[in-house]
């Protein structure tokens, strides 16, 4: 029963996959119909061409760049070709796919643990104490609904180093949901562990590593899953300001360079990477959840 | 009425029982009293106090019931024992000792449980013993909870988390923990309200066995007529606090029954015993037409 239902869901994602690549396929077949073919222009128009660095009788031939939007084939080759050499350096505008992820990651990894440092011991402060959670509830609820770009200035203006500025976007995006979510489970610990905790005479560590540590751990992974996901959108569009390295730069380098496909190519690339940042904390929120 | 008849020590005379009214200004005289209640009173609307002159003591090894409608404040009363809730006013001494914060000299049994549902029942138990002995090893501190687990006769389920037991067994889990400290005293906040009555009838069998055996000193909430005449030695009847033409009257211990069944009674046969009805009618009566003096509700 279970397993037909995989396989039948299964089935029905691949036929929807088949499709929507039919589709593209043949929305971006090349078109027999040119707009510039050598047969239609006059001469003096074949000469304007060329004088514009258009060579109208060469336009066959090159009809799959101008094209535009790339086929699925070309995708797929594109796809090949960064698969088959991730990583190698030639210089600041061409560097490898993997190159380029590891960038971000880097970036996503350092400003979430630093988020983590900060926004768990102080959601556990908050949590723990309702006069420093209404002292401070104010200034979270005006600096949560910042975009974490909007600090970039600040960021760039201060720090002066654009590589730290990206870290510290991540940083101030992460660091919200996480601390509102660790205060939140701190402060829903069921009253019947703390009386527990009380009875047995528990010091302060052993009742906050123990008893509410464990008991809010849920809520705090919830907090730190919803904070990766934001740094991960977020950390496309601040290597997209910053430039330099990363998939982000990647993008925008490409789109400068008008190549849709390694466009298409990166999006591709951030959604499966987010996804598996998304499955990790999923598998370890699973770990640390249990059952009442 | 119920006071003329005087026969608290003779079981032979099971049948008759004793009830004493406790007068609010009485204060308990025995030196040697295990657990002593003076005078507690806790308010949270100024002027309408929920009870007020709560005064009574406990033997050590007496195992006492509190019966009183819901609201009449008997939670709080044990939580203040435990030292959970601080009383507005009135004090409690233990052993000599006033009572202040909780201690590990006096382990709870919650209504919910309170198991920590992330650790297993193995675990569970091995996090009390390790608060009362820091110092045990690892095999000392198991040791200890498998002889509390079988203690329960949950020897099978020792690896199992609370959401895999049922309910009857996780109430099991929580009496194993509270006596695996070894506390001086035991509170129960009426650990078996949420059972079916065949569960909670083999665990009450279970707790009084381990109760006798353990000369354990036991303070108990319940609603249940039957149970505290099964186990408790004396039974404390709580009112509510309530409006009446003479004024507002605050909840206080209305009566104090002395359980004069044979002290090896069987649960099974509890209601052939003479004296039964007698004591199970008192304290229905009660609970119907005095505890509480107006219906306001």
């Amino acid at each position: 029963m279970n397993t037909s239902l995989r396989l039948k869901s299964s089935l029905l994602s691949l036929l929807l996959l088949a499709a929507l690549v039919m589709v593209w396929h043949v929305a971006t077949m090349p078109r027999q119909a040119l707009p510039l073919s050598a047969t239609t222009l006059t001469p003096e128009q074949i000469e304007y061409q060329k004088m514009l660095g258009k060579d109208p009788a060469a336009a066959g031939a090159s009809s799959a760049k101008s094209a535009g939007f790339p086929t699925p084939a070309q995708m797929g080759q594109t796809i090949l070709r960064h698969f088959s050499d991730p990583i190698y350096d030639n210089g600041p505008n061409d560097k490898g796919i993997l190159i380029q992820l590891a960038h971000s990651l880097a970036r996503v990894g350092l400003g979430f643990a630093l988020a983590c440092l900060v926004a768990v011991p102080l959601g556990f402060v908050i949590g723990m104490s309702p006069m420093l959670y209404r002292a401070l509830d104010p200034f979270i609820q005006v600096l949560k609904p910042i975009s974490p770009l909007a600090w970039m200035p600040l960021a760039l203006y201060t720090i002066k180093d654009s590589s730290v500025s990206g870290i510290f976007v991540i940083f101030i995006c992460s660091v919200w949901p996480m601390l509102i979510n660790t205060a939140f489970g701190v402060a829903s610990v069921r009253r019947d562990w703390l009386n527990v905790a009380a009875t047995l005479e528990l010091s302060a560590p052993r009742k906050a590593f123990e008893v509410i540590l464990p008991a809010a751990a849920p809520t705090i992974l919830t907090g730190m899953r919803i904070s990766m996901g934001i740094a991960w959108l977020v950390i496309v569009a601040a290597e997209m300001l910053v430039g330099g390295t990363g998939i982000g730069y990647f993008v925008w380098n490409e789109w400068n360079n008008l190549s849709l496909t390694n466009v298409i190519f990166a999006i591709l690339v951030i959604g499966v990477v987010g996804m598996l940042l998304d499955l990790f904390f999923a598998r370890l929120q699973k770990w640390v959840t249990y059952v009442e | 009425m119920w006071s003329d008849t005087q026969h608290r020590q003779n079981a032979a005379l099971a049948h008759s029982l004793v009830a004493e009214m406790a007068t609010p200004q009485k204060k308990d005289t025995h030196m040697e009293t295990f657990l002593k209640v003076e005078q507690l009173s806790k308010t949270y609307v100024e002027g309408k106090p929920v009870f007020e002159g709560v005064s009574f003591g406990i033997e050590r090894g007496e195992f006492v019931c509190i019966i009183g409608h819901s609201g009449c404040g008997k939670t709080t009363v044990l939580n203040v024992l435990a030292g959970l809730d601080n009383a507005s006013s009135g004090h409690v001494f233990m052993d000599g000792r006033e009572v202040q914060g909780p201690s590990l000299d006096r382990g709870v049994v919650f209504q919910g449980h309170a198991l920590m549902p992330w650790l297993t029942v193995r675990q569970n138990i091995a996090f009390a013993v390790r608060s009362k002995w820091p110092q045990w090893s690892r095999g000392q501190v198991d040791e200890r909870v498998r002889k509390y687990v079988k203690l329960v006769g949950l020897d099978a389920a020792i690896d199992k988390k609370p959401s895999q037991l049922s309910g009857g067994m996780k109430q099991r889990v929580g009496i194993a923990r509270a006596f695996s400290v070894q506390p001086k005293m035991l509170l129960l906040d009426e650990p078996f309200g949420a059972l079916d009555a065949l569960t909670r009838g083999s665990i009450q069998d279970e707790l009084i066995e381990i109760v006798r055996s353990t000369g354990q000193t036991v303070f108990m909430i319940t609603h249940d007529v039957d149970e505290a005449i099964f186990l408790a030695d004396r039974i404390l009847l709580m009112s509510n606090g309530a409006k009446t033409p003479q004024g507002y009257v605050p909840g206080r211990i209305a009566e104090v029954v002395r359980n004069t069944l044979p002290s090896d009674r069987k649960r099974a046969g509890l209601h052939h015993l003479q004296g039964y009805y007698e004591l199970r009618n008192h304290i229905v009566d009660f609970l119907v037409s005095r505890a509480k003096p107006q219906d306001d509700h």
